[in-house]
């Protein structure tokens, strides 16, 4: 089952949505065992911003027909925080992961800015440290200048990708925000910009009503106004999505959106995906992704 | 802090009583001891993700009640989707089981008394809180609802309670129970877990004599070990802490209020985890 993504070996094509799961809360929880059996075969860090973020107010969840809706807000240290703070954790944790595998875990930085000049300093930030493999380049963030989401648009997308292409030397994958037009051509307008891959779907925009009390106005549950849905219901959103631009890139893809089972990552492999990322999944279960790797080594044609 | 084994684990149910309004929950686990306070994240095996409009989805957070005889009991009331398929549950079916997680509470110290305040299905922790508390005089203060609820009581001994029809024991609120008892003897160490109005009482009175207290709060939480960051509470000083693994047990130092989120549940709430 291993596989090559951006000149990195994984053991399999199991890893992590960004955001998804903290390793270094996953460790306190369940101890040296998540070192032995680590579910995945590269870890993604939640996103990085240069300054850090409390994230949003609660109520930050909503279940929703097979389905959760989150507004988290981003919370995150900062870069510095993430440099000094949990990268040398991290780090720590994938050598350890990789020694029980008997292979590698690569580390990949998820970073997000409002405008190039600041996704220009994240990645010199992180272009030192040699423990980050790759880059996750976030850009469901509004432009600081446009107000416009930086990956909803293909021009201004190309554009980003085209001038922080230079700040780095590592594999820079670009998420794809799902919230566009047509994003067979985002993840061209990536391509075309210098990215090594681009990775989808995030979560699909979703707001959420509070229980209605008597004649009380309707007003937003989540503290944010609203979020983004993740979860089985996105499946067969992200099945659609990943095709599109499997079809419409050269590049690798890396598939995800509600994957429970092997099944649903042979899935996305089977139109076009090179890796695929388990997210909402290994909340019911933190072992899932390792769960859903031994699965798809059983699949047919696997 | 009790390191859960990695990954859910499948337990058998052994059994499921009644108790008023509420449900005992057990189920044999040879796992590792929780302390009092900690939480697991429990689903049924079956039916679960099927159901009406395709929910419940997570598993969902309960207090560990208590751990005796090689079994787990969890407390719960029906207020929704997960509550209900977890109601339905009979014995010889499968529970998913991740935990114990989170933080749990700590013994008091200075020779105080320890006095517990629970509202609703929020005693639960309280129980194994009791079973464990070797001090030599311990206070149990429980307020519910109704008579129907108040039946819960039998989960602790020697419960004082409160009700707020005023079926049983003290009419009123259980945080007046507690002003009583601080009054008589205030050389106490408090310890809560209810309501988000309840809890925030009890800070407020801690607060005010300067009495340490431990909350254990309640958050939507669809992971319950940091992965999903979405059992967010304000921290005092600012920031959010995450109840999953900074709580469920937290200082009332800690917070500046108690968020109308971060209790027990009182009623049902379509989508709340």
């Amino acid at each position: 089952m291993s596989v090559s993504f951006c000149g990195l070996e994984l053991a399999h094509p199991i890893v992590n949505g960004s955001g998804t799961f903290d390793a270094i809360a996953a460790r306190r929880a369940f101890g040296e065992e998540l070192v032995r059996a680590f579910p995945f075969a590269a870890y993604v860090s939640k996103t990085i911003t240069l300054e850090p973020r409390a994230g949003n107010p609660p109520p930050r969840l909503w279940e929703a027909s097979a389905g959760l809706i989150n507004s988290i807000g981003l919370p995150n240290k900062g870069l510095d925080g993430y440099l000094e703070e949990d990268l040398p954790r991290l780090a720590e944790l994938c050598a350890a992961a990789a020694a029980a595998l008997g292979g590698c875990v690569p580390l990949i930085t998820n970073v997000m800015g409002a405008s190039a000049e600041e996704i220009g300093r994240l990645l010199d930030g992180c272009e030192p440290h040699e423990e980050i493999a790759a880059l996750e380049l976030n850009v469901s963030c509004p432009n600081v200048s446009t107000g416009l989401d930086i990956g909803a648009d293909p021009q201004q997308l190309e554009q980003v990708v085209r001038a922080v292409r230079p700040r780095t030397r590592k594999p820079l994958i670009v998420k794809l925000t799902p919230n566009t037009a047509d994003v067979a051509l985002c993840a061209r307008a990536a391509e075309a910009g210098g990215a090594d891959a681009v990775s989808l779907i995030n979560t699909l925009r979703a707001a959420a009503l509070a229980p209605r009390r008597a004649l009380a106005q309707a007003r937003p549950w989540l503290g944010a106004g609203s979020g983004g849905l993740s979860g089985p219901a996105i499946r067969v959103v992200a099945l659609a999505q990943v095709a599109a631009v499997a079809e419409s890139v050269e590049i690798p893809v890396v598939g995800m959106g509600g994957v429970r089972s092997g099944a649903d990552a042979r899935d996305l492999i089977d139109v076009g995906a090179t890796l695929v990322a388990v997210g909402t999944e290994s909340f019911s279960d933190p072992a899932a992704g390792g769960r859903i790797a031994r699965e798809l080594a059983r699949e047919p044609g696997s | 802090m009790s390191v859960a084994p990695f990954g859910r684990r499948l337990l058998e149910i052994t059994g499921i009583e009644e108790l008023g309004a509420y449900v005992v929950l057990r189920a044999a686990d040879e796992g590792p001891r929780a302390e009092p306070g900690q939480f697991a994240m429990i689903a049924a095996a079956d039916g679960w993700g099927g159901g009406e409009r395709q929910r419940p989805l997570l598993p969902r957070a309960f207090s560990i009640a208590r751990q005796t005889h090689g079994e787990t009991h969890f407390l719960l009331e029906d207020v929704g989707p997960g509550t209900r398929r977890l109601a339905e549950l009979r014995a010889g079916e499968g529970l998913w089981v991740t935990g114990p997680l989170g933080r749990g509470f700590s013994p008091p110290q200075d020779g105080r008394r320890a006095i517990l305040v629970g509202g609703g299905v929020g005693i639960a922790p309280l129980a194994i809180l009791q079973d464990t508390l070797t001090a030599p005089a311990t206070t149990v203060l429980l307020g519910f609802r109704d008579a129907a609820r108040a039946e819960g009581a039998a989960l602790l001994d020697g419960a004082l309670l409160a009700s707020d029809d005023g079926s049983v024991g003290h009419h009123g609120l259980v945080t007046e129970l507690l002003h009583e008892e601080l009054d008589a003897d205030p050389h106490a160490a408090v310890y809560a877990c209810g309501p988000a109005a309840m809890l925030e009482t009890v800070r407020r009175i801690c607060a005010e004599r300067s009495l340490p207290a431990e909350l254990a709060l309640e958050a939507g939480m669809a992971c319950g070990f940091g992965a999903c960051f979405g059992c967010a509470v304000a921290r005092r000083g600012g920031g959010y802490l995450r109840v999953c693994v900074d709580g469920p047990v937290l200082d009332a130092a800690e917070l500046d209020s108690i968020d109308e989120h971060a209790g027990a549940p009182s009623y049902p709430i379509a989508g709340h985890m």
